[in-house]
């Protein structure tokens, strides 16, 4: 089953619907909740991730009964150097950004803690590309 | 349907009036969790849903929700007949009225012996501060709401383990002062310990703990009854026989029941919500981990918290004035019946504190992820087709618990109204049918011409 989100760069008031309506799924689906727990950390990380540095982006969620895949796709700056950007503390966060309590520059290493697996591939200018998959049962990966 | 889970049992303090009911879908619309749905044009409470929030209560035109209570009357089977007084029933009262003079009215009415349920809150400030100690959740939330424990079973089956599990003062306080009765040489038996509830909650929380053993308390009386028994009496005694005690609380347990009363005691970062809607809404971003470094969460299911609980006669906004100028004037005083720090008979024990709080999520759609799928598929394939009005004609809160209940077997499409147009017009549907069901819905009168309604003609007869 497929769910897509719209997200707005630099609109902080919305940031997290996307995460809050596939935690909402989550539960419906009966999913356990340490393990939803994981994914949806990890989620908002990554959607915070598009507001904070992307002009904007779409998320999209497949589900099936094994596992969840999210690829979050956004129009952005792109990331130069991602070996650099996973470092916890890395930050390139504008003073602003700062001021809402993000960019502490430790999204990427939440999100791949929280991931069972997590890819990135970003193109300098044009955007970045993030895959996040979990496996549904807590013994799985 | 399929035999009760036992652990989907609960006693709930509200109940619909079938008689009174009008079967509107004022209580439907409000209910935080979607526990109620109209059939035969009744309102239907949904057990295992509930939460005895009382936000249906609140939102009735008629009055058909009532609060399940025991009957004063029960007090008169025990020879020693204790009542367990919260702050918020003195503040019902306006401050002129000295204390001794609402205990003296409780003597008159039956009680033998009178304690304050906030005598303990420093007991219970001790057992917070181990828990804390103990364990390293964060945020730790309050269990003193027993609406907003259960609110957390149901639809934050993920922060179950964030619930400070230590219990509140009514139980802390119902389980020391029978023992101290116990220890004066009284026999259990003999004793009836009865407590004065602001609301259905409490009430739920006794009859059925959450993760505890069986609650001390004998009966619960409601506030709003006995306030007016207690009014009764004042008036009747202009000169009240002098009482041989004037006291109450001191300002810590005059004010826990109210917003930031519990709060401000703790240490670190500490946040106090009230109203329910609010709290849902905080929940909602603390499950996302979206909120960090907060230490203690008082979360409280009423607005202006118990000074708003649904049995509560006066104006809330009253009734936290009253207080707030009681807990001035008591700020220094002595109490007179406080259980002491140390007291043997209390410890900070293994008494203090409940056991794991169950999750109980209520949003599955099934056990089973496959076939939670394939409900999760054709419910958004559903929404597809029903209007989207939220108009509850359908005797469901909105169109997309409707199409929850369709899923799980509870209703059919042909309950939406604009749905039955269309299966008329497709000549999928008749209009006996349709009629039919609009009946099993709200009652086979519905559409006959009444003026007692509220608004009508003889709205009055
Ligand atoms: N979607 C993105 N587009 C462009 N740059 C990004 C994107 N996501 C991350 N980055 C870059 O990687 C850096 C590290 O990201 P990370 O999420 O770890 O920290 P942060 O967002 O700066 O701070 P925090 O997540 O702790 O609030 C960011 O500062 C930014 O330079
Ligand atoms: S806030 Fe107080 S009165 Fe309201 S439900 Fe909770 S315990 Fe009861
Ligand atoms: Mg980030």
């Amino acid at each position: 089953m497929q769910f897509k989100y719209k997200i707005a760069g630099g609109d902080f008031t919305n940031a997290g619907n996307a995460s809050s309506a596939v935690k909402k799924i989550l539960k419906q689906l009966n999913v356990d909740h340490t393990v939803s727990k994981h994914i949806v950390v990890a989620l908002y990380e990554a959607e915070v991730n598009i507001v904070a540095h992307a002009y904007s982006g779409v998320i999209e969620v497949n589900i099936d009964k094994n596992q969840i895949h999210i690829i979050l796709d956004d129009k952005g700056p792109g990331i130069a150097d991602i070996d650099q950007a996973m470092e916890e503390g890395y930050s390139t966060a504008s003073p602003q950004v700062r001021e809402m309590g993000f960019g502490a520059g430790m999204g990427l290493a939440n999100m791949k803690r929280n991931a069972d697996k997590m890819l990135i591939s970003s193109e300098l200018g044009k955007g970045t590309k993030v895959e996040l998959i979990h496996y549904l049962k807590p013994d799985e990966g | 349907m399929k035999a009760k889970n036992q652990d989907w049992d609960f006693h709930h303090a509200l109940k619909v009036l079938d008689d009174v009911c009008i079967g509107c879908t004022h209580c439907m619309t409000v209910c935080p969790t979607q526990a109620i749905r109209v059939r035969d044009g009744k309102a239907r409470i949904i057990d295992n849903r509930c939460v005895d929030c009382g936000e249906c209560y609140k939102a009735c035109p008629v009055s058909a929700i009532i609060v399940e209570q025991d009957d004063l009357q029960m007090i008169n089977n025990y020879p020693v007949r204790v009542i367990l007084v919260p702050g918020v029933l003195i503040g019902q009262f306006p401050e002129k009225i000295r204390t001794s003079k609402i205990y003296a009215a409780l003597k008159e009415i039956g009680f033998t012996h009178i304690f304050e349920v906030e005598n303990s809150v420093e007991m219970v400030l001790d057992a917070y501060a181990q828990f804390q100690s103990e364990n390293s959740n964060r945020p730790l939330i309050s269990s003193f709401c027993p609406a907003i424990i259960r609110l957390i079973q149901v639809r934050f089956p993920s922060l179950v383990d964030h619930i400070l599990r230590a219990k509140p003062p009514i139980d802390i306080s119902a389980l020391y002062y029978k023992k101290r009765l116990v220890s004066e040489g009284i026999a259990a038996e003999d004793i009836g310990m009865f407590y004065v509830t602001p609301c259905a909650a409490k009430i739920a929380a006794i009859k059925s703990p959450v993760g505890e053993e069986e609650s001390p308390v004998t009966g619960v009386i409601n506030m709003n009854y006995l306030y007016n028994r207690i009014l009764q009496h004042l008036k009747k005694n202009e000169e009240p026989p002098k009482a041989d005690f004037d006291r109450l609380l001191n300002s810590k347990g005059i004010l826990w029941s109210l917003t930031r009363g519990e709060s401000v005691h703790s240490k670190g970062r500490a946040l106090a919500i009230d109203g329910i809607n609010n709290v849902t809404e905080f929940l909602e971003k603390l499950e996302n981990d979206e909120y960090e470094d907060i230490d203690f969460l008082e979360l409280r299911a009423c607005d202006e918290s118990c000074a708003g609980g649904i049995l509560i006669s006066g104006n809330r906004f009253l009734t936290v004035e009253r207080l707030t100028k009681r807990a001035a004037e008591y700020e220094s005083s002595e109490l007179a019946n406080p259980p002491r720090k140390n007291d043997p008979l209390m410890e900070i024990s293994s008494e203090s504190f409940f056991e794991k709080v169950k999750p109980r999520p209520m949003e599955k759609l099934d056990e089973d992820i496959s076939k939670a799928l394939r409900k999760m598929e054709r419910k958004r394939r559903l929404m597809c087709f029903l209007p989207g009005f939220d108009c509850a004609a359908c005797g469901a809160p909105d169109c997309q618990t409707l199409s929850e209940d369709i899923v799980q077997g509870r209703a059919q499409v042909s309950h939406c109204i604009f749905m039955q147009q269309v299966m008329m017009d497709q000549k999928k549907l008749t209009q006996e049918h349709a009629k039919k069901i609009i009946d099993s819905i709200w009652g086979n009168e519905r559409l006959q011409k009444n003026c007692n309604k509220l608004g009508a003609e003889d709205e009055n007869n």
